[in-house]
């Protein structure tokens, strides 16, 4: 058993475009990701879960072999620097992903 | 082989760059010095008030290191989505600054200025065409009255206009908002090489260095394409490129991983291969453009929908930690209260709590152990006066406000500066944000040749 940030190489957030915000996890090795990915730990129903958001409001959520990444794509809330946003970048939102745990034991 | 090599200084205009770094491009033949300058990142307001992100003085120096290669070697310079948001006021700022460098330094420039802003009317007439969509489901559709609160509107010009100023041997180009890649991908395309490749790497120099390790924004990049490839390096010894630093990039700030939309294109991914040629070269290969079916450009608005005002405090007490949120809202009905005569609907009032759930508000799934937050409040309202008069009257009820159980009746917040009210000027939003079919060009390009006086000829 391992924590997601212990096993990633980046765990990030960012705005892709003012509407919505994307997770990437990208590793460093093929262990690991094919670990993760073997796992079925990422899915739309565990990042709503994560984010207490609905399925639907999950856009992406796609591996990607080459690069030995996820990314997830989210709609925002409240669209970036409008009233009663919270994180203008979208930098820190990738905190909830840290601790999920990955594989078996 | 035929091999066209562009470089990137850094990943924004202003954001400054080792000249060393930039220089040591130069030890070989370069046929292009391009600069993306542009971002929605930080929110709207750039693009509503008409001001940059960086500061005059930064781009200047970046521009001088930039000119002082280009112009004498006869290398093409490109800025991408010139001051910020690429709308008028940004593109004749830059201009104004490149301007006072030909003054300086005695140049003679031919600059072609390619504008990116459009007309209230020329957007509804288009609305009423149906030639308009929103660009991801949660954006609603754009209604005229919305294109009528937004003065400020451009959108993300592709390669082709830039291409054909590439075609007239102008020295510098500044380019109003251009989707990022396009100023570099204009390069590869205009020396006849394949656009897929050109794009692909183009996505991946927008950035400057920050697809090396470490990798920064603050830092320059080489990028060569060859005819069925493309391949990137740093230009600092102290970074490298790697195979997954590299591919990792291509993941940056887009939707979807492998399929990147852009004007009048896709760009597929899904085969692409990233080999490391030799050490911190990196060779990327079967990167495709596919035409779309119908031109599509994304647009961008800005509107400005409030003013705010606001206070940030620091609260210690442990009594008032356990019940902030139902203290705040009772201290709102309180101010709600003594102004009965002000529709609820002119005004917002926000609570941010640093320490405690500021980030990822109701979402935030760590249980609360501190022993002090940051309060942020703000009052978002129809003028500035009026947020001004309910952010006093909020900040001295929260003040003095005596919840159940409070000990320390002096005082509920903690200032860190007098005065505490801050007063922000107007607040905008996003509210264009949408694609817009087209049939031809529709990006008008401004010849100019620059004389040393700083004149136009």
């Amino acid at each position: 058993m391992a924590k997601l940030y212990e096993l990633a190489k980046v765990l990030r957030s960012k705005n892709s475009g003012p509407f919505e915000v994307t997770l990437d996890i990208l590793f460093d090795n093929q262990a690991s990701y094919e670990e993760l990915k073997a796992s079925n730990t990422i899915t739309k129903e565990t990042i709503a879960r994560a984010y207490n958001i609905k399925t639907s409001d999950i856009h992406h959520l796609v591996f990607f072999d080459p690069a030995l990444g996820i990314k997830i794509t989210m709609a925002r809330e409240v669209s970036s620097g409008s009233a009663g946003d919270r994180d203008v970048y979208g930098a820190q939102q990738h905190a909830p992903l840290m601790n999920i745990e990955v594989g078996g034991e | 082989m035929k091999s066209i090599r562009i470089v990137s200084p850094c990943g924004m205009l202003g954001y400054g760059f080792p000249k060393e770094s930039f220089d040591r491009a130069f030890m070989q033949e370069i046929h292009g010095i391009v600069v993306d300058a542009g971002s929605t990142d930080a929110g709207p307001h750039k693009l509503g008030a008409g001001v940059s992100i960086v500061s005059k003085r930064a781009v200047k120096k970046d521009l001088e290191i930039m000119m002082g290669k280009g112009i004498p070697n006869k290398i093409p310079i490109i800025i991408g989505s010139a001051g910020g948001a690429g709308a008028k006021p940004h593109v004749e700022n830059t201009l104004a600054i490149i301007n006072e460098i030909i003054e300086e330094r005695k140049y003679k420039v031919k600059l072609a200025v390619i504008w990116a802003d459009f007309t209230q009317q020329e957007i509804i007439k288009a609305k009423q065409k149906g030639k308009i969509k929103p660009l991801s489901e949660n954006i609603p559709p754009l209604s005229e009255e919305a294109i009528n609160e937004t003065p400020s509107i451009v959108a993300q010009m592709g390669h082709e206009p830039i291409v054909e100023a590439l075609n007239e041997g102008v020295d510098i180009i500044i380019c109003g908002r251009a989707y990022d890649p396009s100023p570099f991908a204009a390069i590869g395309i205009h020396s006849g090489m394949d656009a897929g490749l050109s794009y692909h790497l183009g996505k991946i120099l927008e950035c400057g260095a920050l697809c090396a390790e470490p990798g920064t924004t603050k830092d320059s990049i080489l990028g060569t394409i060859y005819e069925n490839s493309f391949t990137v390096e740093s230009l600092n010894p102290k970074r490298n490129c790697t195979t997954t630093s590299v591919a990792a990039h291509t993941f940056y700030e887009k939707e979807h991983p492998y399929y990147l939309h852009g004007p009048g294109f896709a760009l597929d991914l899904s085969e692409c291969r990233f080999i490391e040629e030799a050490p911190g070269i990196i060779k990327v290969e079967n990167s495709k453009y596919k035409p779309a079916p119908t031109h599509m450009i994304k647009l961008e608005g800005a509107r400005k929908i409030a003013y705010r005002t606001f206070v940030i405090a620091g609260i210690r007490d442990p009594l008032l930690l356990e019940k902030v949120e139902e203290v705040e809202k009772e201290v709102l009905a309180q101010v709600e209260s003594y102004y009965p005569e002000i529709p609820k609907s002119d005004y917002k009032i926000h609570f941010y709590h640093y320490g405690k759930d500021a980030v990822l508000g109701k979402n935030e799934p760590a249980t609360f152990n501190n022993h002090e937050i940051g309060v942020l409040f703000e009052v978002i309202a129809k003028s500035q006066e009026l947020a001004s008069s309910l952010c006093a009257t909020l900040r001295s009820t929260y003040l003095h406000y005596g919840y159940e159980g409070r000990k320390s009746t002096a005082g509920n917040l903690a200032f860190p500066f007098a005065p505490s009210d801050v007063e922000f000027g107007p607040v905008y939003e996003f509210s264009i944000y949408h694609l817009m079919e087209v049939d031809k060009n529709p990006f008008r390009i401004e010849y100019m040749e620059v004389g040393c006086d700083g004149k136009v000829i």
